[in-house]
């Protein structure tokens, strides 16, 4: 506290105690931002990395090594989130254009609520709901597809029949990361200049040619970036895999069975109990790996979103 | 897309001047939606489906139909036009059925649950014949969710403060902003890990304690908080503050006294919907705070149960079905604490509502 | 091929409220038409209403009726965007597409209906566009550089090229230079010399000058005060609008004791 570069305007000297103090607690609670985050790396990177060179034991059954064992629950989890977001981001952006342009607005203000609804119902009850309802109407389904199509890898079979397969979480996923994607892209919709718009259908563009021309393109960047953040919110989300997934071991596109292997996020807690300080040594080496990869998705989203605004500003 | 030859159709020059097309009628919309649904009812029942399959079939029809009616009737444009409408739509349809769903099964199976025996009965019991209830989590919810609050609400307001204030876009606050950031993308089970591993060091392996799941959702809340107290702050206009300045406040005073209350409403409203998002969170409160059947106040000591962890442990570990039929006793547990947690969250978001509205007009102008 | 609009009885409403009460006139084929009067007198949205742009804001509606060439526009059968590809517009702020060249700016509205375009023929509209619109020889060298990293002035022009690539019968312009400097409006108001041999034009205007430099005829519309509908006052040649008006409130709106 005793650096005080920016000097307060109008501060009288007798004054300046408190202005120091308060300065000071801002600061302090600002650098504290910086300290917790470099402990949370500090504290991961001394727990978890002994988990890089635990006895082959520590990884069994699946692999014997550090690299064997969270490949595949990478895999579990890239898959369930790229899932979640082929499902979420198609019908995301209809839901923000029905919000932002094709409805009235006496629909169209309930509408954005329900979504902000949506967005409010905790990860736990989604995935209450997962196993207990939605796995068991999708189950059917899963038959059905085995037995129609099971000639595509992704329906190959046999499938499950509790409907707790990869699919059933993506899908849960999808639902949980619509509101985030939905909300960004309602927003950049709407900001859409009005002069643009009325330019399009001055030439004679029917609604649907209006949006194609001039909100899509105004909306690009923004709405990867809002699917870029849904992403890396699928890929973080815990509970509703850890409750849904009935998780086998080996990497497969084949999205029916049981035979997928879990996320990260879900392994973690599901097995935390096992508790030998090896065993959560790995764990925690795991959750570093998640962490890497979530940052680098967010990051890549925040740089879209930095780069379409100077864009735009020039 | 179109790989129509429409050589002659539409190209300008040769244009005819009528401007009459032949249009559908206002109403095709709502004859095409009443043929598809009775369409798809007729399928259903002579096929047996649920009601589900034959709405998502109805919803087809109707995609299938009005552009196809419209292509013969109208032009390709029009169809295109029409068939993206009905996409929208669906779209919106779709997403709502979940919701509809999930709201349905919780209240229906939650709310019969609920009794004072329920509110105000721990699992703990010493004979089998003694009721039980989720006392023990609503309590465990509500300690670490306030130890959460108290942490994250100081740092990420004068974090803000900080940014907006005193920052200025130095060095510092560009980084500070940059790590909220990257704090907003810390997946819940890794702050949760964070906890878990700082629990490890500092008291051994198998110490459990709710303040460590009050950290790990501090470490979640700070960024909302950070980010919706900036948002506010930056909405109150500099002359107000200039005004104060002028008059010889020093800047501290006008921080405390002019900005934060002029912001007042929209940080509680921030605060409010940072709370709601992290009293849901389970994962990290799985790692360390654990589970036990006992109402535990202490926050410093012991395995705290709280709310969405009994959720996640009852349905993982239901119990054997009464003898009687029917589905075991943690089910029924997990449904009515969901519905529990759906209305302490559904209370926080309309508090914040209300709180937002109320006090839009000091920050309005 | 220029057409004449007659309009009888025109009502526009927003919602419950009138915005403009009964409009009768009769707009000359080949000719520059402006409409002038104080702020928020209906001017613009009566222009809005001539190619049905006012449907773009929600709880807009007419009574009465438009007749270009024979055909009512508001005719139940009419579709509007039928009625937008025959009236052209032009708006108070050029607004190219900033996503598109010049190229495709001006290709924009053909594109819709003609996917195929040959690049030959795509060449020749872009070209007789904007000669069409005093532009071509400023841009030629840069038909692929966005429509964005021109001078407002020169979007403008651009906006008025894309508007005549689809060869409509009229065009509608709302205040088309009150973004521009004088320079830029100069050459707008020579363009708009050029055009009316072969479009009917609407023009919207604050600036009297302005009317009395480009049109043929002037219509004031005016409003008695807030809240009540805007109407059209007198409907006159340019000349005597603008030297013996028939209409007390017309003179003392020009002569500027008024608005």
């Amino acid at each position: 506290m005793t650096t005080t570069p920016a000097a307060p305007p109008a501060a009288r000297p007798k004054r300046r105690q408190g202005d120091r103090i308060f300065a000071g607690l801002s600061r302090g609670a600002g650098l504290f931002i910086l300290v917790a985050l470099a402990g949370v790396f500090v504290f991961l990177a001394i727990e978890g990395i002994p988990g890089l060179t635990q006895p082959s034991s520590f990884y069994a059954p699946q692999a014997s090594t550090f690299i064997g064992y969270v490949t595949p629950l990478l895999f579990g989890t890239i898959l369930a989130a790229v899932i979640a977001v082929i499902i979420a981001a198609p019908l995301s952006f209809g839901i923000a254009l029905v919000i932002s342009h094709y409805a009235p607005r006496s629909i169209a203000v309930p509408a954005a609520y329900v979504v902000d609804l949506l967005a409010a119902v905790p990860s736990v009850v989604f995935g209450l709901w997962g196993i207990n309802v939605l796995a068991r109407k999708v189950a059917p389904g899963y038959e059905w597809l085995y037995e129609h199509l099971g000639f595509i890898p992704f329906f190959a079979g046999p499938p499950s029949t509790t409907g707790r397969t990869i699919l059933t979480a993506g899908i849960v996923l999808a639902i949980m990361i619509l509101p985030i994607i939905t909300a960004i892209s309602r927003e950049i919709f709407a900001q859409t200049p009005r002069l643009h718009q009325e330019a399009a259908l001055a030439l004679g563009a029917t609604r649907w040619e209006m949006v194609r021309l001039t909100v899509f393109p105004y909306a690009k960047s923004g709405m990867v970036s809002a699917v870029m953040l849904g992403l890396g919110r699928a890929l973080g989300e815990t509970m509703a895999v850890a409750m849904v997934l009935s998780a086998g071991g080996g990497i497969t596109f084949n999205l029916i069975s049981s035979s997928n292997p879990a996320s990260i996020a879900s392994n973690i807690a599901n097995n935390y109990k096992e508790g030998t300080p090896g065993k959560v040594a790995v764990l925690i080496a795991t959750g570093l790996v998640l962490f890497l990869v979530t940052f680098l998705v967010n990051f890549a989203a925040r740089w879209l979103v930095g780069r379409s605004e100077r864009r735009m500003a020039r | 897309m179109s790989t129509t030859t429409q050589a002659p159709r539409g190209s300008a020059p040769t244009r005819v001047q009528s401007l009459q097309r032949p249009r559908l009628p206002r109403w095709a919309p709502l004859l095409v939606a009443l043929g598809a649904v009775a369409g798809a009812a007729l399928l259903g029942l002579l096929l047996g489906w649920g009601l589900l399959s034959t709405g998502f079939v109805a919803l087809l029809l109707f995609v299938v139909l009005m552009p196809v009616w419209s292509l013969v009737v109208e032009n390709r444009r029009a169809a295109v036009d029409r068939l993206m409408t009905s996409l929208v739509w669906s779209a919106f349809l779709i997403a709502l059925v979940p919701l509809l769903s999930l709201i349905w099964t919780v209240v229906s199976k939650g709310a019969p649950q609920i009794n004072a025996t329920f509110l105000t009965f721990s699992q703990f019991r010493t004979d089998l014949s003694q009721p039980v209830g989720i006392y023990h989590a609503l309590i465990g919810t509500l300690l670490i969710t306030l130890g959460a609050t108290v942490i994250a609400v100081p740092i990420g307001i004068f974090t803000a403060i900080y940014i907006v204030e005193y920052g200025q876009k130095g060095r510092l606050a560009r980084s500070i902003t940059f790590l909220v950031d990257v704090m907003t993308g810390i997946p819940s089970i890794v702050a949760g890990l964070f906890a878990f591993a700082l629990w490890i060091l500092l008291f051994g392996p198998s110490a459990r304690a709710g303040l460590g799941g009050s950290i790990a959702l501090a470490i979640l809340m700070i960024p909302i908080v950070v980010r919706s107290t900036e948002e506010m702050l930056r909405l109150v206009p500099d002359d107000l503050r200039e005004a104060s300045y002028a008059l010889g406040v020093p800047k501290w005073r006008t921080i405390a006294k002019v900005v934060l209350p002029t912001a007042l409403g929209g940080i509680v409203t921030g605060v409010t919907l940072a709370i709601a998002r992290v009293v849901g969170e389970t994962a990290p409160l799985l790692l360390i705070a654990g589970l036990t059947t006992r109402t535990n106040f202490n926050l410093f000591d012991g395995r705290m149960t709280t709310l969405p962890v009994l959720i996640f442990t009852q349905n993982a570990n239901p119990g054997i079905p009464p003898p009687s039929g029917g589905e075991p006793p943690g089910i029924g547990i997990a449904w009515g604490g969901a519905f529990v947690l759906i209305v302490i969250v559904m209370l926080l978001n309309l508090v914040a509502r209300v709180v937002g509205k109320y006090f839009a007009p000091k920050t309005g102008h | 091929m220029a057409k004449s609009i007659d309009v009888s009885d025109l009502d526009i409403y927003y919602g419950d409220f009138l915005a403009v009460e009964s409009v009768n006139m009769t707009i000359p084929a080949r000719s520059v038409t402006a409409l002038i009067g104080p702020s928020g007198c209906g001017k613009s949205t009566f222009l809005r209403s001539l190619n049905r742009m006012h449907e773009a804001i929600p709880g807009a509606r007419v009574d009465g009726k438009i007749i270009v060439d024979g055909q009512s526009l508001y005719d139940p059968g009419v579709d509007p965007v039928e009625v937008r590809r025959m009236v052209g517009m032009v708006f108070q702020r050029p607004n190219p597409f900033p996503t598109m060249s010049i190229y495709e700016n001006v290709l924009a509205g053909l594109r819709l209906n003609n996917k195929k375009l040959k690049k030959s023929a795509a060449d020749q509209v872009v070209e007789k566009s904007l000669k069409g619109a005093n532009l071509w020889n400023e841009v030629k060298d840069r038909l692929g550089k966005p429509g964005m990293g021109l001078s407002g002035g020169q979007q403008q022009r651009l906006c008025i090229a894309r508007a005549i690539a689809v060869e409509p019968q009229v065009l509608l312009m709302d205040e088309p230079c009150s973004a521009l400097d004088p320079i830029s409006t100069s050459a707008i108001e020579d363009l708009i010399h050029e055009l009316k041999s072969e479009y009917t034009i609407v023009i919207v205007t604050h600036n009297m000058q302005q009317a009395a430099r480009v049109s043929e005829d002037t219509a004031f519309f005016n409003i008695a005060g807030t809240g009540k509908p805007g109407k059209l006052i007198e409907m006159n040649p340019t000349k005597k609008i603008f030297s013996v008006p028939d209409e007390p409130a017309t003179e003392a709106y020009i002569s500027g004791r008024f608005g």
